[in-house]
């Protein structure tokens, strides 16, 4: 922007503060996007990130803040910063600095955790990418609330959905990633938890092949079935593979002819551009109509993310951080996603709790938690670490 | 069981209310109809093409005409309730979903879900009056009694938006709870109750005094019903004041609350996703549309009982009843 234009709207938000009382109060929130160095392509060009992944979800709910606030005197400011990991903790002081001392992050888990220590109590930090267990337990921060799922939330989801349809026999194949390992834990721990067996498991082994050189079809065609083959007798093959190497060639290539679910098939997901009920056609209109593409996951949680905020200072009338996260751990508190019922977070943990939406890519195939899985507090805190299991003592839930 | 009644006798009372006999018009969201029945024999007597999705619908105070929200055509059609054929459109801006009617019959308010404004009609020159911005997602819409304060309800800022139906300004805003539907005026313009989606809620506001003040929220508790599935929906107050009818969505029930003490008294099992409500004339029958279970409920007001279900269209939306 240059100088002259930043002065004349600088001009425009003066007066526009002195007309409407002066008393407007700014609530200033960041989006902090950590890009990992480019690696391989995803194996489906329907799945290149575009660039302003995560952000065009965040101006949606800068947008829908604003709407609001405007009613009530609250003016909500956004920037938007995607860095390096090695620079990403110089970025969030400069906007703490700054005033932005609600920042959301979408970073890996090494690096969020890097931002949250660095911030201490100068701001609230949002999760809305890292879905690592521990940091919902022994590696939790009290100034960090999550409101990206877990991955205990996503592989509960879809084993209570197996179980539900009773397709209890699976096979396991996780690829050789530590994130991939990670999952992996996280369907082992979910099939003790709901009663599935997991028959038998397989290793994928990265070799570093890329998609336009060495793995076309043909060789996959010959590939998958044999490393599929001799397997225990299974409903369902559960693909872990966060990393995005193989799952997307296991549908239809298995030997035995078996459903795939996980990271490729039957996906567990936060948002799908084809989800429809609870009002969510005019949630996905509005946002193809900002963005002009088709809402990813990530911009689900970044808008989410700004909805938490905009929720807590509407109802608090507060900017201040440690308002807003008291007010969002009470029981007061909470925000419509699009999932049919109320979102709330864990007091225990900072998670927010969630209805998974599982996809087959084209439409919503179900919802978890599924009929059935009860639970005393709420039928969604079935998904992820319940509270005895949570060794998280940042938060002083009763 | 009770025995039916002998078909002579039957007869005979048909015989004898059928001059009062109203049609009841049910919008199908999914299969661009209106449904037509009979609030005398509860018969289907008629079904034509209403455009594409179907939903808010009403009448004109005379019962001339049938205005039904067509969402995905972003208009609102009208039609002869004699003939059903159509006669007109009326302008509506993009995606309306829900409308209310002047009392005196002109202008018509509408919510446009996807543009976050109230554009208002007139029902006359069919030309747009004003467009009022208000939360996102528009949708509930009342006015009072008086015709001199229109409610609009925005479902992702939770917000009542009181709109002065002169100047076309909001003059108040009142915070309610998770995505509110619809909005309801108590007939001696006292009392305004909201309904809350997700909030699980009816939000009681109190018009009494300089400025709207919420005074209360009524909760609902079904036992064998997860708290989650109880979601208020549509609203009708009898003009007594004395009965608050709220369909409760996938809960699959409709709840009658006593006013004086903002307390639940009766949840009457309906049909499937239970959304829409509309009174007879003479209030003896509060007729409910389920949209999951394609069909309508017809509830005895008195007795407090469902009597009837009726197989519509697909996904019924919105029902209006014809004036006497």
């Amino acid at each position: 922007m240059s100088l002259r234009s930043r002065a004349g709207a600088l001009a425009i938000a003066v007066a526009m503060a002195a007309a409407s009382s002066g008393q407007a109060i700014e609530i200033r929130t960041a989006v902090l996007r950590v890009d990992e160095p480019a690696g391989t392509l995803p194996i489906s060009r329907l799945d290149l990130p575009p660039d302003d992944l995560g952000f065009a979800g965040a101006q949606l709910g800068q947008e829908d803040n604003q709407t609001t606030g405007v009613f009530l005197g609250q003016d909500f400011l956004l920037e938007t910063r995607n860095v390096a990991p090695d620079a990403a903790v110089d970025a969030a002081q400069a906007l703490i600095e700054a005033g932005y001392d609600k920042l959301v992050v979408l970073a890996p888990r090494d690096t969020l955790l890097a931002v949250a220590d660095a911030a201490g109590d100068k701001a609230l930090i949002l999760d809305a990418l890292a879905p690592d267990d521990d940091l919902r337990s022994g590696a939790c921060r009290a100034n960090t609330l999550h409101v990206a799922p877990s991955r205990a939330m996503r592989t509960d989801a879809l084993i209570q959905y197996l179980v539900w349809k009773q397709w209890p026999r699976i096979l396991l194949v996780y690829g050789s990633h530590p994130e991939d390992s990670a999952l992996a834990a996280a369907y082992r721990h979910s099939a003790d938890k709901f009663r599935a067996r997991i028959v038998d498991e397989r290793e994928f082994e990265d070799t570093g092949g890329a998609r336009r050189t060495d793995t076309g079809f043909a060789q996959v065609q010959r590939q998958i079935p044999t490393f599929t083959q001799n397997v225990r007798t299974y409903d369902v093959t559960v693909a872990a593979d966060e990393a995005g190497v193989f799952a997307a060639y296991l549908p239809f290539r298995t030997w035995d002819p078996r459903p795939v679910a996980g990271s490729a098939g039957l996906e567990p997901v936060t948002w799908h551009p084809a989800h429809e009920a609870w009002g969510a056609t005019q949630f996905q209109n509005r946002f193809e109509a900002m963005a002009h593409r088709p809402m990813r996951e990530e911009d689900y949680q970044a808008w989410l993310a700004l909805r938490v905020i905009g929720e807590a200072a509407t109802r608090t009338g507060s900017a201040d951080p440690s308002a807003l996260r008291a007010y969002a751990l009470g029981s007061d508190f909470s925000v419509g996603g699009f999932k049919g019922e109320k979102l709330s977070f864990r007091d225990w943990n900072g998670q927010l709790r969630q209805p998974i939406l599982l996809t087959d890519g084209h439409v919503t195939v179900s919802v978890s938690p599924q009929e059935g899985f009860l639970h005393q507090r709420s039928a969604l805190d079935t998904l992820g670490l319940d509270k005895p299991e949570s060794a998280c003592a940042a938060f002083n839930g009763d | 069981m009770r025995p039916s009644l002998p078909a002579v006798l039957t007869l005979a009372l048909l015989a004898a209310t059928s001059a009062t006999a109203n049609k009841v018009f049910v919008s199908n969201e999914r299969s661009n109809t209106v449904t037509v029945i009979d609030s005398d024999t509860w018969e289907v007597i008629g079904e034509f093409d209403a455009g594409n999705r179907p939903r808010g619908i009403t009448m004109a105070p005379d019962g001339s005409r049938l205005y039904v929200c067509a969402s995905d055509d972003d208009l609102v059609r009208v039609f002869d309730p004699g003939t059903y054929e159509e006669l007109y459109s009326l302008p509506s801006g993009p995606d309306p979903e829900l409308f209310v009617l002047h009392p005196s019959g002109n202008p018509l308010y509408i919510a446009n879900e996807d543009d976050n404004l109230v554009t208002v009609v007139d029902t006359e020159t069919h030309k747009v009056i004003a467009e009022v911005p208000v939360g996102v997602e528009p949708e509930g819409m009342a006015i009072s009694p008086d015709g001199l304060t229109i409610i609009n309800t925005s479902e992702t800022t939770n917000m009542a938006h009181f709109i002065n139906d002169q100047t076309f300004k909001i003059e108040h805003n009142v915070l309610v709870d998770q995505r509110p539907r619809y909005a309801v005026f108590s007939p001696d313009s006292s009392r305004l109750y909201v309904s809350a989606e997700i909030g699980g809620t009816v939000s009681v506001i109190d018009l009494t005094g300089p400025e709207p003040k919420l005074i209360g929220k009524i909760s609902f508790e079904i036992p064998g019903v997860l708290p989650e599935w109880i979601q208020p929906v549509g609203m009708q107050m009898t003009s007594d004041g004395r009965n608050l009818f709220v369909a409760l969505g996938p809960a699959n029930r409709v709840a009658r609350i006593d006013p004086e003490s903002n307390e639940v008294t009766d949840y009457m099992i309906v049909g499937q996703r239970v959304w829409q409500l509309d009174l007879t004339p003479d209030e003896r029958f509060l007729i409910t549309t389920n949209g999951n279970s394609n069909d309508v409920t017809v509830i005895d007001v008195d007795k407090l009982k469902p009597i009837r279900s009726i197989q519509v269209g697909q996904q019924p939306w919105g029902v209006v009843v014809a004036p006497d």
